[in-house]
């Protein structure tokens, strides 16, 4: 302890230059011939040197702050703005005229755009994109159901308030039919290609399948000939011919196309989509491929898009009638299993077929 | 009244008038610390920054403490011998003021700000202003350190190594009965104050 602190002296006294000559070429041995002692010396210094910087700063600090307090800064800001007041005080003059010129310039602005509709207009164009997704989930699926109060009435014939097509399931007065086309009847007719009506009753509906079952309980009806076509139990291929018959006027249309994809809309495996030009009332009508099965029932057609219509598959329509208990059935429903349309040309097939093909009335 | 406003503005951004001293005689007045030169620095050179910060969305405290730092930096060089004369003293300030302005504004704000209207040339003083910064941390390490050493060693180290007074005086000072008293002490707060400066 004692000897540090004559160490530290000496060191200072070295560094000061205070030692005489031969103190001083005796310390420079020493700390030439004993490193730590050089690393004493060495740090020493700039420790000191440390604390003397912070003392001419602190002094700098001190002269600054006096130097400071002797300008005149009220003069100096007024040489570095000199006009600064004066337009402070122009501002301060007109500052009412100003306000009153800026407010009439907003409200003009504003209710010019008001007037000239550049509000409604833009939020028009805003609303109308929003919509467009809206209308495409709404209108894509416009049900193909047909007017018939948008027809001109013909004779004493009673027009329904809905209308489309069905077909016969089985040759004792079965008739299926989509769902949506006989909802919220208050009664059901079919009529044929003669413009004979019967009257039918709802036996089953099904509306996750948009089909429904139809029996033909009038006293006039006399069961049919046996069906000239079958029902595809399996799945048809992309690409293959097809036709409807409908009424999408009072009298039977024949369209023809081809199966587009094996997905309805919006990927809908229920249904096909078929490029056939189809309109409302053709809803409920048979979907035929050439060897003359039923492979659907057309039910929808997209309105954005061109040439794309929907059917239900026609193993939906089995797989319904499967679900109908035999015991609450008048009469036995037993799907056709002989086909007689095969080989037949297309004029000749229809000729066979047309006679199946009901106008579905709804009151 | 365009041609009035016109006029306005061009009267603002005037160019300050002053009369500047020759640069080689304040660098002599700096090297010799000289307060006329200080006070001679303050009158020529303070108008422009003041400027300079309250058009730039300062106040007066601002443009103070922004001047008194580009003082120190300026010593810091002249003093290390760095400060050459082929660039102007003023050019020298307004630069290292501009680009501490520019810094403290950004710290105030968050959107980065890299323009400020300018009265000035300047040039680049980054290097400058990072060995400033390193002294500045230096400086603020010992103040700290000897707050915290307290007194009676704050005072002894100050009147020793800053006021270079004797050991004698010193020890009448704080009525230490000899020399090598008073000695011991110096010695304790040195140590202490070397502690303390590096733990911080």
């Amino acid at each position: 302890m004692k000897s540090e602190i004559e160490l530290v002296e000496q060191i200072e006294a070295y560094l000061n230059g205070k030692l005489s000559d031969t103190e001083k070429l005796a310390f420079e041995k020493l700390r030439a011939d004993n490193p730590e002692i050089d690393l004493k010396v060495v740090n020493h210094q700039n420790f000191v040197s440390q604390i003397t910087e912070y003392g001419l700063r602190k002094k700098l600090l001190t002269d600054m702050d006096e130097a400071h307090e002797l300008l005149d800064i009220t003069s100096i800001k007024a040489e570095v703005f000199p006009t600064s007041y004066k337009i402070r005080s122009i501002f301060k003059k007109y500052r009412l005229n100003t306000a009153v010129a800026a407010s009439v310039a907003i409200i003009t602005v504003f209710s010019t755009l008001f007037f000239t509709d550049y509000f409604s207009k833009t939020i028009t164009n805003n609303y109308k994109a929003l919509r467009r997704d809206i209308n495409n989930i709404k209108l894509s699926q416009s049900r193909l159901i047909k007017g018939i109060n948008d027809l001109p009435v013909q004779g004493p014939v009673n027009p329904g308030r809905f209308g489309g097509t069905g077909f016969a399931l089985s040759a004792n007065g079965y008739v299926v039919t989509n769902y949506h086309v006989i909802k919220d009847a208050d009664s059901v007719y079919v009529q044929n290609a003669e413009g004979e009506s019967y009257k039918v009753k709802q036996i089953y509906v099904d509306p996750a399948y948009d089909i429904a079952v139809l029996q033909i309980v009038d006293p006039e009806f006399k069961s049919l000939a046996s069906l000239p076509y079958t029902f595809k139990k399996t799945g048809s291929d992309l690409g293959e011919d097809v036709y409807t018959i409908g009424f999408p006027r009072d009298d039977q249309v024949f369209n023809r196309g081809y199966l587009s994809s094996l997905t309805g809309f919006g990927g809908d495996t229920v249904a096909y989509q078929v490029d056939i030009s189809v309109n409302p009332g053709n809803s409920g009508g048979p979907l035929m491929d050439t060897k003359g099965n039923v492979i659907g029932i057309i039910n929808a057609k997209q309105t954005q898009t061109e040439g794309a219509a929907f059917a239900v598959k026609s193993n939906y329509i089995i797989q319904s009638i499967g679900s109908i208990p035999q015991d609450s059935l008048e009469a036995k429903l037993i799907l056709n299993k002989k086909n007689t349309l095969i080989g037949l040309s297309r004029t000749d097939q229809y000729k066979k077929v047309k006679d199946y093909i009901f106008m579905v009335k709804v009151y | 009244m365009g041609y009035n406003i016109k006029k306005q503005v061009l009267i603002v951004s005037k160019e300050i008038k002053s009369s500047v001293p020759a640069d080689s005689e304040m660098i002599f007045g700096i090297l010799n610390d000289s307060k006329d030169t200080l006070n001679r620095l303050y009158k020529s050179y303070y108008p422009m920054v003041l400027q300079l910060v309250l058009t730039n969305n300062g106040n007066e405290d601002d443009a103070k403490d922004i001047f008194q730092e580009s003082v120190i930096v300026l010593y810091n060089k002249v003093k290390s011998g760095g400060f050459e004369l082929n660039s102007k003293l003023k050019t020298f300030l307004y630069s290292v003021c501009r680009r501490l302005w520019l810094k403290r504004l950004n710290q105030k704000s968050r959107n980065v700000t890299t323009d400020l209207k300018d009265f000035e040339e300047f040039q680049a003083v980054e290097h400058d202003l990072d060995y400033h910064q390193e002294k500045d941390a230096q400086f603020k390490q010992m103040e700290i350190a000897l707050i915290k050493l307290g007194e009676p060693c704050k005072t002894i180290i100050e009147d020793y190594y800053i006021q270079n007074r004797s050991m004698q005086d010193i020890s009448e000072k704080f009525g230490y009965t000899n020399a090598d008293n008073a000695k011991t002490q110096k010695y304790k707060c040195l140590q202490r104050l070397k502690k303390l400066f590096f733990q911080v």
